[in-house]
């Protein structure tokens, strides 16, 4: 889809969908088209949360790594989801690393810019927040239910 | 009274998980779906276990047993020739004949996938009379995941969207991580006109019914198999009462609407 502006990219991305045009294009003026080869890291661990990716396609593993196991994958996502939650809060910085299973396309968003116009825009911030909090929702409840371990005893 | 049967073949799935082909003993047992036998292993006890086979092929019980309990321990170590004591089969199944003409959404657990797969079996031997099928299936890592050979031919099939999740996963698994849950809103069914069947741990099955919920399937459309400790398998003991129910005559499988009032009451 090269010929597909970023705005047109984001308007069809469904962790933004129901957000009106202008919210899109604002955070259309803080993205821009990326891919990256299988492998490659999107995140890392403590690095600045500088930029947050809206998966288009291709599938990406979050990862912690485990002294003596290795890279854990404690979720994986794939297109029409967010890459990077830590961009919202300080002190900013990822608290895991991504990692590309496959090629991956995605929006790349300047985390700065969309702190900034989020700040600017309290309306345009809250229905950001409309969206995120969801997703930081799911997550919680997905990593309480890894916690409960359910499926090491009886059915 | 139990009749003796004999193991006629023993296969690893997992550390800790074992699946049995036993004869019975005067030719076949047809069952659905759903339903379950009582294992006896002597001299140790009695336990209720799934039926996890095909229902086309009565001729041969196959049951998956994970080794957690001295009963469910013992029958694991049944080998080739062994006897053990069989009763069934018993209790209601799943609502296939319910599902006919609909989508049809399958939510399995970890070992939850054993009693799930004869509905399989049948939704697939009868593909034309259903609409869209989907199987979720979860497990908590790559070494944990059920008849992976079926599930690998299961992946290719064109008509039905099969995915596998785990709770974590070390090396080169490529699949899904998460828990199964989080796939529920993902996938295409058309959530007015189809039926749920869930199977796994309890509290696994309320985050699944929560989803199905979220998805806008009704309670009257979605029906999980309940396990509690059964005895005498035939409603009169009263050891597996849940409620109004007897989890042995009544269920396993039970529709949400006649348990939604206390599937989460921790006194039950």
């Amino acid at each position: 889809m090269p010929d597909q502006s970023v705005e047109d990219l984001l308007r069809k991305h469904a962790f933004l969908d129901g957000l009106d045009e202008s919210a899109c294009s604002v955070i259309g003026g803080c993205a821009k088209h990326v891919s990256f080869d299988s492998g490659a890291y999107l995140l890392r661990e403590g690095a600045p949360a500088d930029e947050l990716y809206l998966i288009l396609e291709g599938r990406v593993a979050l990862q912690v790594a485990v002294p003596q196991k290795g890279a854990v994958t404690f979720q994986t996502l794939s297109e029409g989801e967010v890459v990077g939650i830590s961009w919202l809060v300080a002190p900013y910085r990822w608290a895991y690393d991504a990692r590309a299973l496959e090629p991956v396309r995605a929006v790349a968003v300047d985390a700065q810019c969309l702190r900034r116009e989020c700040d600017k825009d309290h309306d345009f911030g809250y229905a950001l927040m409309q969206r995120f909090v969801p997703v930081l929702i799911e997550r919680l409840q997905a990593t309480r239910f890894q916690i409960l371990d359910v499926y090491g005893g009886p059915p | 009274m139990p009749e003796a049967a004999r193991v006629r073949s023993r296969r690893r799935e997992t550390a800790d998980t074992w699946t049995l082909e036993i004869e019975p003993p005067d030719g076949p047992w047809r069952f659905v779906p759903g339903q379950f036998n009582m294992l006896y292993v002597f001299g140790v006890g009695e336990s209720a276990i799934s039926l996890s086979g095909d229902p086309a092929r009565p001729e041969r019980l196959v049951h998956t047993v994970r080794a957690v309990g001295s009963v469910s321990r013992g029958i694991t170590q049944l080998r080739k020739g062994a006897w053990v004591g069989l009763r069934g089969p018993f209790g209601a199944g799943w609502p296939l004949e319910q599902a006919a003409g609909r989508d049809v959404l399958i939510i399995a657990g970890g070992l939850g996938l054993a009693p799930l797969r004869p509905a399989v079996y049948r939704l697939l031997s009868e593909r034309r009379r259903y609409g869209r099928i989907t199987l979720l299936y979860g497990t908590r890592s790559p070494d944990d995941v059920l008849f992976r050979a079926e599930l690998a031919r299961w992946l290719d099939l064109p008509d039905v969207d099969v995915q596998v999740t785990v709770d974590h996963a070390i090396g080169d698994w490529h699949g899904h991580v998460g828990v199964v849950t989080t796939l529920i809103s993902r996938r295409a069914f058309d959530a007015g006109n189809c039926v749920a069947m869930i199977c796994g741990p309890e509290v696994m099955m309320r985050f699944a019914i929560a989803g199905c919920k979220e998805a806008g399937l009704t309670d009257e459309s979605i029906y999980l198999s309940m396990e509690r400790n059964m005895k005498c398998a035939v409603g009169r003991c009263g050891h597996c009462q849940f409620g109004s129910a007897f989890i042995c005559k009544d269920g396993p499988v039970l529709r949400y609407d006649r348990v939604s009032a206390i599937l989460g009451l921790r006194e039950i």
